[in-house]
């Protein structure tokens, strides 16, 4: 068992060595695409009424007239210490919008990602279960329209269907104007600051508010999820063990669901990674279509204000966010199963 | 280096085509079952749009951003009737104008990024998995962490950036679209190479004294080439996906340029609100139908052509469906 341990050590250890260049990596393309850039940042960022002196000292007090090098230096060493920048046209820093915004975007995700894993897996079992029966194409059929419809598209008829016509739903924001007053914000996680308190009557409010943006949401990325589980049901029905266990004269019920679903489910940890970062770009369109106010919500407002320290230090944060997530499941992994030491 | 006359005389470049054509499509007429049918269907709808987008000039009762005919403005947010099957928009514009000229705008994006994204990835995926060494360590490092980054967003900044510069036309988008596809064919490419590289009969080439590229463009070229059709079909998918996704939040193509269902989706939102769908429902199907047709056609390529791969015992081979799964880590 020692061996065991060292050998999970080892591997963590050398899975965030080989993380750490393409961090690297990440932040250079990030400053060079920002840099490289035709046009000149600052003056873009100001619109074009603003006289040449004040431009000069706010490049000046941002240090964009030192020498490039120097720039990526100081940009390098900032981030190391956590410091992502600030906007230049409202003077935020960038930490600040993922503290507040941040939370509203973890909360969309989170459901939109619980919505999606129940809808994949479920699809995805009996499709691969049912293969090649009408059961099975149907479940592909839904995984495919799934995945090409727009995520704005979605929630645009979600809210036409549920918010115009059948008034069942709000179609934006995070909560009505009451419980925004009323809900005491311990994390900006909504429904947590409401749970803690106890405050059930705005609990309710929130969660109304969650339905369609995380459903939409989830919807739309549930078909990575079908597609995945289906084949690997397959494949496992195809294993010696199943056939084993068919030999030993287990039934056909209790091999399909006691030995095969829970091996083909393993790949959904994975699958949760690899999902993570189209999620965060869907949040974006989500975000937008749902007046959500979350990080991809603020960052199309900088991008319209051409703000382009704010668009940078976001972009950074959602990279590393998906890089970290990688690392987590790459470990999560590791853990439940002692096969995964590269 | 003396090799024989027969490797060194380059091949015109209409057999190339070709060649690569007909070994792209040999599969193909194998194919059997539940692909054939998804090949099918596919086929049919992305050729069907095809024809609307050709059509358009013909077909399209209107300018996509014509409002007014014989000298009377159509009216405003008009339900669909007779005179405007699919309504008008809040500018008095014909949807179902829109709505076909849209579909040339999509697919002359879809066209312009994929053959970037192509030219580019495909020679640098062979190059470095034929050569290997320390440049393939490194573009494999670049490509990786690109492709780690959230596509749409990778999009959105480069369509800002460009949009300062080169304005907001077909080639920003397609130029902010193929940079999210580049790793992917540099990676798929270049896996490939590398378990190529040892077949007996590129070993075989290079004995013979031919050069390293004649060797990349005769042997390993066509080989390779026979894993594009799907995975370009695929992210003609998801391009317009992409499009229609940078439309919506406008950094797409310039609304006075040409019609993009995005955009119009983006306009509809707050129609929607009054509860006026037609704005919205008309480019959003077309979005989800040629979407629908394209990953049936990929789909069903991949079906048909993996068999194909299996038997020629190349190394694992995982297509996407969706771009951020292509790299699935088997338990």
């Amino acid at each position: 068992m020692a061996g065991q341990g060292t050998s999970l050590r080892v591997y963590l250890i050398t899975r965030i060595a080989l993380v750490l260049p393409m961090v690297f990596i990440l932040l250079t393309f990030v400053f060079l695409l920002m840099r490289v850039a035709p046009g000149d940042p600052i003056s873009a960022s100001l619109g074009g009424h603003v006289p040449q002196p004040v431009i000069n000292q706010i490049k000046h007090q941002l240090g964009f007239d030192k020498p490039l090098y120097v720039q990526y230096g100081n940009y390098l060493w900032d981030i190391l210490r956590g410091n992502f920048g600030s906007t230049i046209t409202d003077r935020r820093p960038v930490s600040d919008i993922i503290l507040t915004n941040g939370a509203a975007t973890l909360e969309l995700t989170f459901f939109a990602m619980i919505v999606a894993v129940v809808v994949g897996v479920l699809v995805g079992l009996v499709a691969g279960r049912y293969r090649d029966t009408p059961l099975d194409v149907g479940g592909r059929l839904f995984g495919i329209v799934v995945y090409a419809t727009p995520v704005f598209f979605l929630g645009l008829m979600a809210q036409l269907l549920f918010g115009s016509t059948l008034g069942w739903l709000p179609t934006s924001d995070r909560a009505s104007p009451i419980t925004q007053a009323t809900l005491q914000t311990h994390t900006n996680i909504f429904t947590l600051d409401a749970i803690i308190d106890g405050n059930w009557g705005d609990l309710g409010d929130v969660v109304l508010h969650l339905i369609l943006p995380a459903t939409t949401l989830g919807l739309v990325t549930a078909g990575v999820f079908i597609r995945l589980i289906r084949v690997n049901v397959i494949r496992t029905l195809r294993d010696d063990y199943i056939e084993a266990a068919r030999a030993r004269g287990i039934g056909e019920r209790a091999v399909v669901y006691r030995h095969a679903f829970k091996n083909a489910l393993v790949p959904v940890i994975t699958v949760v990674g690899l999902t993570t970062a189209g999620l965060l770009g869907g949040a974006v369109l989500t975000e937008t279509t749902f007046n959500w106010p979350g990080i991809g919500h603020e960052l199309v407002l900088y991008l319209e204000n051409r703000d382009y320290t704010a668009v940078q230090g976001i972009i950074v944060v959602f990279g590393l966010v998906v890089v970290a997530v990688s690392v987590i499941i790459d470990f999560v992994n590791a853990f439940i199963d002692p096969r995964i030491r590269y | 280096m003396a090799a024989p006359a027969e490797l060194r005389t380059p091949l015109p470049v209409s057999r190339v085509l070709w060649r690569g054509t007909r070994r792209m499509l040999a599969p193909v007429a194998g194919a059997g079952g539940f692909a054939k049918v998804m090949l099918l269907v596919g086929a049919g709808i992305t050729a069907f749009f095809v024809l609307v987008a050709l059509l358009a000039p013909v077909i399209s009762p209107y300018a996509f951003d014509q409002y007014s005919s014989g000298g009377h403005r159509f009216a405003q947010l008009a339900a669909p009737s007779s005179g405007h099957p699919m309504g008008t928009t809040v500018q008095s514009t014909d949807v179902l104008a829109r709505v076909i000229w849209g579909t040339q705008t999509e697919l002359k994006v879809v066209v312009v990024s994929l053959a970037f994204a192509l030219a580019v990835g495909v020679p640098l995926g062979l190059v470095s998995g034929y050569f290997s060494g320390p440049l393939d360590r490194a573009l494999v490092l670049l490509m990786d962490a690109l492709y780690a980054f959230p596509y749409l967003l990778l999009a959105i900044v480069i369509a800002f950036l460009l949009s300062n510069s080169i304005g907001k036309g077909v080639l920003t988008a397609a130029i902010a679209i193929s940079g999210a596809y580049i790793p992917l064919y540099f990676r798929v490419v270049r896996n490939h190479v590398i378990s190529l590289r040892e077949e007996p009969y590129v070993e075989a080439a290079r004995a013979l004294g031919a050069r390293p590229f004649t060797v990349i463009r005769r042997y390993v070229f066509y080989n390779v080439v026979q894993n594009v059709p799907p995975i370009a079909t695929l992210n003609a998918a998801d391009a317009i996906l992409t499009l229609a996704a940078l439309g919506f939040l406008g950094y797409g193509i310039q609304p006075t340029e040409a019609a993009e269902w995005g955009y119009d989706i983006q306009r509809a939102v707050s129609d929607a609100a009054s509860g006026i769908w037609w704005t919205g429902l008309f480019p959003g199907l077309a979005i989800v139908l040629l979407v629908t047709g394209l990953t049936l056609l990929g789909e069903g390529l991949n079906e048909t052509i993996n068999p194909v791969l299996r038997r020629r015992a190349v190394a694992k081979f995982e297509l996407p469906a969706v771009p951020p799964s292509a790299d699935i880590v088997e338990p």
